[in-house]
Parts: C-alpha cells; structure tokens; sequence
C-alpha cells in the first residue's frame, strides 16, 4: 500500500517496541555478574560467584531435577494423550467432534488461578497434594491441549485419502497409524511436545497451590526468591533460564527449517 | 454392541483417554468449585451480595477491570503497529521481527517480572539513569503502584496481541487497497476508511483474547503491585490460602468464568477460535 512517511515511522517504531519486548529481560545477565552479595549492577569487576553458588547449592538444584522430571514427564504424557485424541477428533470430523475439541482447548484459556484452585480443591482429597503425581497430573491436563492445537495443525495438511490408499493396500488400522499418519504429523508432535514442556517448565499459579514443601519446582523457587528481592542468585537462575530458552527456540527454529526443506526436497 | 459400533465413530476411542480425563479431574472440581459459590457458607446468594455491599470487594473488582481494559489498549494499539510493520516489509526483515517477538515470547514470565522488578524499583536502573541524566531530582514511583502492573502487563500482552491481527492482516487482499489509492484517496484516507474496518476481526479478536488473559493474571499484579495494587486473582489466592474463605473465591472465580465464556462466544462470532489459537480447519 503506502510506503510514505508513516510507514516509514511506523516501521521505527515497531522496531523500538519489539527492543522494548526483548531487552529487559536481559537485564539479569549483567546483574548476576555482580561481585556484591546484594542485587545490584556490578561496577567494574565481574565475578562468577553467584552461579557458583546456584550450581552448589542442593536446594537450587533439586529444585531443576524436580522441575526436569516433571516437564519430561507432563510432556510425555501430554504428547501422547494429545496426539490420540488430535487424530481421532479429525477421523470423526463431524459437528460433535467440533464441540468436544472446543471443550477440550478450555484448560488453555480458562484462568490460571480457576484452574488452581480446581486442582487444589480435588487433589486434597484424592491425597497427591504436594506430590509428583499430582503436579504431573495438572500440567499433563494444561499442556495437552497444545499438543492437541499443534497436532491438529498437521493433521490439516494431511491428504486423507493417504489413509485410503494405505488400507486398500492391505494395511491394518495400526499399520497405517503407525506407518503412515505418526510420520506425516511428526512436526506437530515434536512442537506440541515441545510446547508442552516448556508449559510445566515454566507454571507457577497452578504449583503455587498445589505444592508445598516436597515438590518445589524451579519457578517456585525462584518466586520465592522474587518476593525477597535480595539474592543475586535468583538474577543467576533467570539467566539460566534465558540461555534454556534461546537454546530451545534455536532447536525449535532448526526442526521447523528441516522440515520445510524435507518438504519441498 | 454391533448398533451401538454403527452409531459412535471409531475415532472416538482415541479421544476418550483425554476427554475422561479433563471431565473427571478439570470439570468436575470446577462445577464444584461453582456449586460451591451458592452453598458455602450457607446456601442462598449471600456470596454473590457481598459484592454490593463490601467496599473492598467492589473496589478490588473495578481495579481489575480497570487494569484490564487499559492493558487491553494498550497492548492491541503497540501490537497493531508491529503487526503492520511485519506485513509491509521485505521478507527478510519480517522474519527478523518475528523472531524477536517470539522469542519475548517465549521468556518465562518470572525472568520478565524479576527484570521489571530491577529496572522499576526505587533505587532500580531506570530511576538512577534518570537522575544520573539530571532528568529528575526525585525516584519516581513505578512499582507498588497500577503503573508498574501496567507495563510489567502490557509488555507480557504484546506478542498475544500481535498473532491473531497478524493472521488477520495477511488475510487481507491488496488489491482493495490499490484500487482505493488509484480511485484518489490519500494513504491516509485509505488507512482509516478501508484498511482499518477490514482489520476489525483482528482487533476484536486480539482485544478480547487479551482482556481474557489480563483478567485472571496473577504473577505480574502480585510482584510489582506489591500488595498495594489487589486483583481478584490475587484476592483469590489469599481467601484460599491464607483466610480460607472457600466461599467468597468462589464466587469471584465463577464471575470471571462466566465472564471468560462470554467473551469467547463474542469471539467466535468475529473469528474462527482455531485461528486465534493457532489450530487446525
């Protein structure tokens, strides 16, 4: 349309925003490179001390094995209930079909703090409150629905009549799921997974509620820390954080580019 | 058996695992939580009156929609600058932009707030800039107060607000806007006239997914509003947590479910849902 001097504006101005969207965040990488015991920004001298201190204290590091088990766990789990239940709602493809999986994508829009406390009031009761079981458990019900958008996503590009051919060839149902439906929606499984466990890597609301002393997550930690607001430590395990971010959407960005290659190869 | 195979598609198999599963140990604690709303304390409405007659509780509720319809502004108005800019730029240049904004994405929200919490805070970076610079003499006060909840809100809101109008635009054909250039309106014109009602689904769609996210946020109010600044999911967390009062939350977290469905009827009724969220068909 109009390349005239708004746009040319506009343009600037979306580039500051989107500065505005990315560097904040990497205010903690100089922060934790302070030499003071205190938050601050280090003036001169840099010092590792800080990430020693996270990579040595036990409390830091339980608290990322906990939140590893759970994020592979609820991604696992997530990956695969999402993946059945994305290919049987487009082997249905009818009006009720449409309604369930609108249904289904709830857990992903409905308020977080709605979703704690229907997990904490349910979970008292069924006795996995503060456990392994029941933090997996809520995640795996939060994060499928990812699965579910991302597998579906796939499923679009698929040619049905694949399937057709493939039974006509004497396949069996499995064989077909197996050989023929799992490889041509494999992208969307691996984002969906993916997805799914940066989802749990990354929950506070829910975990907030529903552990307390034996399960403590790395954002539970690190909330902690925020609220006392005096630990370099905590600017230390947000850039830790930063870099397994970068490095997921680096991994991420590499599959979707193979992928699209493999396509068009 | 064989009637019954004839009726309900195979397919369903596949779907039951999940679907039993949200239905026992999602919706069922929350119909409870609703059924919870008109009987605890004492059955009746009493919990749904208390937010005419308690002071605090109205307030907390006005605070909320007020922050909510401000972020909403705010964070559709930057996010459909961006989104304009992405689609009126070469390729290459798109591509960068996208990245940066997912990658914002993608940063836990927690390294944003505690980021927030270092640059805003009295003595934080921004304050000793400015008065470095001479620009002030005193702190401003960014933090404990509804201005720190809104930019720590807004930045959080932009990238959901710039996808759907993303969608949106792109959707868009060109050609309507070339005819309207070579029919003799003004860039400016052609902006305000044709190009922005042809947006509106966009907009509508992206307003109200982030008035929906805004309205159960809890992380970002509760640090850098710092207990001055009460939202309801905040105010439920404490009932629940700290007071118990099962009650009350429930009521406040039926309302903003109602509130929530409601929006996302309007919603579908402007866009297809799947696109908003990225889906299929």
């Amino acid at each position: 349309m109009k390349t005239g001097l708004f746009s040319h504006f506009n343009r600037a101005g979306a580039w500051v925003l989107l500065m505005f969207l990315v560097t904040p965040a990497l205010i903690a990488i100089p922060v934790s490179l302070t030499p003071k015991r205190f938050l601050s920004m280090p003036k001169g001298e840099l010092s590792l001390r800080h990430f020693e201190k996270l990579f040595s204290s036990p409390e830091w590091m339980s608290s990322f094995f906990q939140s590893a088990v759970i994020g592979v766990s609820t991604a696992l789990l997530a990956t695969a209930l999402g993946t059945l239940c994305a290919i049987g709602l487009w082997r249905v493809s009818s009006k009720y079909s449409e309604v369930v999986r609108a249904f289904l994508l709830l857990p992903l829009i409905i308020p977080q703090i709605i979703s704690a406390m229907a997990f904490y009031r349910l979970w008292i009761p069924m006795g996995i409150i503060d456990s392994y079981i029941g933090l997996i458990l809520a995640h795996t019900i939060l994060a499928t629905p990812m699965v579910l958008i991302t597998v579906s996503a796939s499923l679009a590009n698929f040619d049905p009549k694949l399937e057709q051919a493939s039974k006509n060839l004497g396949a069996s149902n499995w064989t077909t799921m197996r050989r023929v439906i799992l490889p041509s929606v494999k992208p969307g499984v691996f984002a969906g997974a993916l997805f799914a466990f940066i989802l749990s890597w990354d929950e506070i609301v829910v975990t907030l509620f529903i552990s307390k002393f034996s399960v403590y997550t790395l954002p539970r930690r690190m909330w902690n820390g925020i609220r006392e607001n005096t630990d370099p430590t905590v600017a230390a395990a947000a850039v830790v954080l930063i870099a397994i971010t970068i490095l997921a959407f680096a991994f991420s960005a590499y599959m979707s580019r193979r992928n699209a290659s493999k396509d068009t190869a | 058996m064989s009637a019954l195979r004839r009726h309900i598609h195979p397919g369903w198999a596949l779907v039951a695992p999940f679907l039993l599963l949200v239905a026992a140990l999602y919706l069922g604690p929350i119909l409870n939580i609703l059924w919870l709303s008109v009987t605890d304390p004492e059955p009746g409405l009493g919990n749904y009156q208390k937010l005419f007659e308690s002071d605090s509780l109205l307030r907390i509720f006005w605070t909320t929609i007020r922050i909510c319809l401000i972020t909403t502004v705010g964070s559709v108005f930057l996010g459909y600058s961006i989104a304009y800019a992405m689609v009126h730029c070469h390729e290459k240049q798109k591509s960068y932009m996208l990245t940066l904004l997912l990658v914002s994405f993608w940063i836990s929200i927690l390294v944003r707030t505690f980021s927030w919490l270092m640059l805003l805070g009295h003595r934080g970076l921004v304050n000793n800039a400015l008065e470095g610079m001479g620009v002030i003499a005193e702190p401003i006060a960014f933090m404990r107060n509804e201005l720190g909840v809104l930019i720590g809100m807004i930045h959080y809101m932009i990238p959901y607000a710039v996808l759907p109008l993303l969608v949106n635009m792109q959707s868009l054909d060109m050609r309507v806007m070339n005819a309207s250039r070579n029919l003799g309106a003004t860039g400016s014109q052609t902006f305000w006239r044709i190009y922005l009602p042809l947006t509106t689904p966009g907009i509508v769609a992206s307003s109200l997914l982030i008035f929906i996210l805004s309205l159960g946020f809890y992380v970002t109010p509760a640090v850098l509003g710092g207990g001055k600044v009460l939202m309801i999911a905040e105010y439920i967390s404490v009932q629940l947590l700290v007071t118990l009062k099962w009650g009350t939350a429930a009521m406040l977290a039926g309302l903003m479910l109602f509130g929530v469905l409601a929006m996302l009827y309007i919603m579908s009724r402007f866009m297809k849902l799947s696109t908003v969220f990225g889906g299929s068909s």
